[in-house]
């Protein structure tokens, strides 16, 4: 029974795992480093095929929506991220 | 936009309808202008007062003109409230939008039911547009609508909790944590389908609702296995769990190709549509293979 009990909460996800993983992902996309990494990755395309008329490939649409989430999320992972650390060390 | 307003004033008490009309049921709409002044000293104590006292009478003549005066003020406050509500709800998401999603009735019901278990004698899979609008959902049978998702998510969590008291291993935060897993994989799910489409430049008219309502499809046939599973034991489950997942997927893909695959691309057909229509149908297919994964791994722990 104790077997049976445990396999529902195997792979169980709360409301609050979903928070903490995008808050973890985004925080991920957001310390990536411009200089070392992504213009390496980035400038190939920039030069490249601009895509106005064509779609652009995947690697255009990845770089777009990494830049995109970091501008818009730098002010709101600030918050986000001092509310957690000061919830973390008040209730552990 | 006349349509979706045709939709919701003719469709049923279902829906969002139903507690900003009870309010107006309860509180008599004389919002005078001049109690907005009071301030939000004793909100709680106000609002205590003119519940009970219209709950118990109907009339709004109260001898009283302190109950009455509170009576005023409580409902200017919920007429307040309820204009706050909908201000920050519609920055969010148009709730026109949403009232679309839940134009329905019984007989679109019992069509749609049946084609998700048995899809495979339904000919004509194209939504139909009416003046660039897609149709309501009562009036077209192809369209996706929230109804059935909403009641299936919510039934399925009533039946896991019934699954799990029939074996003794009932309780509360057992329910909870089944609700919440299965709505985590619904929203990984539309994430992973935005993100996928978003990447692959495929402008096709899904909207996330449109998405919210084709992977909330698969809980009918979670349902319908997890009954199975329970009047005829692990046979039937795995019966009813092959059924339900061919005729899931066999929706899925009919739907979606509509959608994914006659979507309108830009102008340059020759270069970029070598590799499109295949990673159009690797999206399909992806859809589709994912949801027999997701309904065994979601219910097999109620039935064994």
């Amino acid at each position: 029974v104790a077997l049976r009990g445990r396999k529902v909460a195997s792979m169980a996800f709360t409301l609050y795992s979903l928070i903490q993983t995008a808050i973890l992902c985004t925080n991920a996309i957001a310390v990536l480093h411009e200089e070392r990494f992504l213009s390496k990755i980035g400038s190939g395309v920039d030069h490249g095929v601009s895509g106005f008329g064509d779609d652009p490939g995947i690697k255009a649409q990845v770089l777009n929506l990494i830049r995109s989430v970091r501008i818009i999320m730098r002010v709101p992972l600030i918050i986000v991220n001092s509310a957690s650390i000061v919830l973390l060390l008040l209730f552990g | 936009m006349d349509l979706p307003h045709h939709g919701y004033r003719a469709s049923k008490q279902r829906g969002r309808g139903t507690p900003t009309g009870g309010e107006s049921m309860l509180f008599d709409d004389t919002s005078a202008s001049g109690m907005n002044t009071q301030g939000y000293y004793t909100p709680g104590y106000s609002m205590a007062g003119p519940q009970n006292d219209t709950q118990a009478g109907v009339s709004n003549l109260f001898a009283d003109p302190m109950a009455n005066a509170a009576v005023m003020y409580g409902s200017s406050l919920a007429n307040q409230g309820k204009d706050m509500v909908n201000k920050e709800i519609s920055r969010f998401m148009s709730v026109n939008k949403l009232k679309y999603f839940f134009a329905v009735d019984t007989k679109y019901v019992m069509k749609k039911l049946m084609i998700l278990m048995f899809p495979y004698t339904h000919q004509d899979w194209e939504v139909r547009y009416h003046r660039d609008t897609p149709l309501t959902p009562r009036q077209d049978v192809n369209a996706p609508d929230l109804y059935i998702p909403t009641m299936a998510f919510i039934t399925y969590i009533l039946l896991a909790g019934m699954a799990l008291g029939i074996q003794k291993r009932f309780s509360p935060e057992v329910l909870g944590l089944c609700a919440s897993t299965a709505l985590v994989w619904v929203i990984i799910e539309v994430l992973v389908m935005l993100l996928s489409l978003y990447l692959l430049t495929v402008h096709s008219d899904l909207s996330t609702f449109d998405l919210i309502a084709y992977s909330g499809y698969k809980y009918v046939g979670m349902i319908f296995t997890v009954l199975c599973g329970l009047l005829f034991g692990s046979d039937g489950y795995f019966v009813a769990l092959a059924w339900s997942s061919c005729a899931l997927m066999f929706f899925i893909v009919r739907s979606l190709k509509m959608k994914i695959l006659t979507s309108l691309t830009s102008d340059s057909m020759s270069t970029s549509s070598s590799a499109k229509p295949q990673m159009r149908m690797y999206i399909t297919m992806a859809t589709a293979l994912f949801q027999p994964v997701i309904i065994y791994w979601l219910t097999s722990h109620l039935v064994r």
